[in-house]
């Protein structure tokens, strides 16, 4: 069975359609990375799987049971920004999540069950190169480290699904590079399901398994809330390398991405 | 010539460009005062700065024939206890209610209306009623503190509390945290200097009430005896307690500000403020 299904799935707010007609199946182990125009849909799309947002009509199964309508441990998210707490350490950003478990009233914990909290959280900090910084905050921390301290933080609870919303959108193009190994490594050695949003194709290429572009295929001048987007184009990306005349085909429908130029 | 709005004062020009108006100030009260006492040395209205300070002096060290008491501190103990009393019941139901009003919508829904009204009501025309109900005691003092507190700390802190980044309590979510997991090691630790920063304001406020409250009804306190001492025109007493007063207001002021650079430096460096 695959780890996520979706047949039929629509999302509407009152007459207005965001989406309609997703069928898919992920299977674990997938990196699906999801591009699209702006306000196409994409976002709503990981706020469904999220929790934040409800299916509308259809079904969506995450191990074969509906997906909650809550955000819950099972499934992770890193944010494009305000993903870590402004209040917590590194290290007590990372250890919240061991410490809301042992702990359940007072989310904090002390002697063994903290040493212990704090010797998983210090392993996953150095995993994303975070070591040396165990004691800073957040602000005293750039945009790519704190990026790295979030996805750090998101896998403490080793979720079944990893949701990336544009994570490394704010990010200069150098640390962007580091934050794409970095990920594709952490996705590799520890078997991660991830769903990635992005507004650059050359990173959904480099990065995914497969690639989702979201658009609307039928349009109504009059009614432009009539119809919702959709998955266009599903690809599987092996040789990973774009498709020769993919921009192309993606500008033809009018899709924008900041990216395209960048493309071969 | 660059253009005035660039023009900024060295570090120590600063300095006495602040104290400027100050000299200034008591330099015009000098000149009036001088006149008046020259035309009338017995005259009460612009005391000479000397006989303040004495009147101070001897308010400061005497002992009250009648009760043994020293005036100025038994004042000013029971002024501040009032005072800080009054404040802290205010922060403690300000931040908790702000705290569930902000974090969960079913409770805001219907409280967050009343609180609305209630910080409408000018808490000083329900005094009669507060002396009504818990007599003139301390009570009905600490009380008109803590009405016309509250409803400001819990606005404040509720929006503050709307304001944070719904990312961070999605992420507390997907960390496996329980709605009171949510309110304590979120909302609470992000709240608590805020509530710091809104009680500082609410000084002000505080300080208000708590004068008006002992004007009316009381036996010692430092707005009481400025009350008192107003039937014999006594402004060598006012005007030293009102300097006193606002000395106190500005180091409880102070002292808030450091405990929260201390306590919270995040939250400064995320506000980007350090004052």
């Amino acid at each position: 069975m695959s780890l996520l299904q979706a047949k039929r799935l629509e999302k509407h707010y009152g007459r207005h359609v965001v989406l309609e007609g997703l069928d898919f199946n992920v299977e674990a182990g997938e990196f699906v990375t999801l591009v699209g125009a702006s306000g196409c849909g994409k976002t709503t799309f990981l706020k469904i799987l999220l929790g934040t947002e409800s299916v509308s009509r259809g079904e969506l199964r995450l191990d074969g049971q509906p997906i909650p309508g809550e955000p819950g441990p099972d499934r992770g998210v890193v944010f494009q920004k305000y993903s870590v707490f402004p209040h917590l350490s590194v290290l007590g950003n990372v250890m919240i999540a061991e410490e809301l478990r042992d702990s359940k009233l007072l989310g904090k914990s002390f002697g063994a069950a903290r040493r212990r909290a704090r010797d998983k959280a210090i392993t996953r900090i150095e995993e994303v190169g975070l070591g040396r910084a165990l004691k800073k905050y957040p602000h005293e921390l750039s945009g790519g480290m704190q990026q790295r301290l979030a996805i750090a933080q998101a896998l403490m609870m080793r979720p079944r699904i990893l949701l990336l919303d544009e994570p490394f959108g704010a990010l200069d193009p150098g640390i962007r590079q580091d934050m794409q190994s970095l990920i594709t490594r952490l996705w590799r050695e520890q078997q991660l399901t991830i769903f990635m949003i992005t507004h650059d194709l050359k990173e959904a290429f480099a990065l995914g398994t497969r690639l989702w572009v979201f658009d609307k295929t039928r349009h109504d001048p009059q009614a432009p809330e009539a119809f919702g987007a959709t998955i266009t184009y599903d690809l599987p990306i092996s040789e990973r390398q774009p498709p020769e005349d993919l921009p192309a085909r993606l500008a033809a429908r009018g899709i924008q991405t900041l990216a395209q130029e960048t493309l071969p | 010539m660059k253009r005035l709005i660039n023009l900024t004062p060295s570090k120590g020009g600063r300095w006495l460009l602040g104290l400027l108006p100050f000299l200034l100030l008591a330099m015009i009260y000098l000149a009036l005062s001088n006149a008046r006492l020259a035309e009338n040395p017995n005259d009460r209205l612009l005391p000479a700065p000397a006989t303040m300070a004495q009147t101070f002096y001897n308010l400061a060290t005497e002992e009250n024939v009648r009760t043994g008491q020293i005036i100025l501190w038994a004042d000013t103990v029971a002024s501040l206890e009032r005072l800080l009393i009054g404040v802290a019941i205010s922060a403690l139901i300000g931040l908790s209610v702000g705290i569930v009003n902000g974090g969960l919508p079913l409770v805001r829904a219907k409280l967050s209306p009343l609180v609305t009204v209630v910080s409408l009501i000018p808490p000083m025309a329900i005094l009669p009623i507060l002396f009504i109900a818990f007599g003139t005691g301390e009570m009905a003092k600490i009380a008109l503190i803590a009405i016309g507190v509250t409803p400001f700390l819990i606005r404040d802190l509720q929006g503050h509390a709307l304001r944070l980044p719904d990312e961070q309590l999605i992420k507390a979510q997907t960390l496996g945290a329980s709605s009171w997991q949510v309110l304590t090691r979120v909302l609470l630790p992000q709240l608590t200097p805020r509530l710091l920063n809104a009680t500082r304001l609410a000084l002000g406020t505080a300080w208000l009430f708590l004068i008006a409250a002992e004007a009316i009804a009381s036996q010692e306190g430092l707005g009481y005896r400025i009350f008192l001492v107003r039937r014999y025109l006594s402004m060598d007493v006012i005007l030293p307690y009102v300097a006193w007063i606002t000395l106190l207001a500005f180091l409880l002021d102070q002292l808030l500000a450091w405990i929260s650079r201390l306590a919270f430096p995040w939250y400064h460096a995320g506000e980007g403020d350090t004052s």
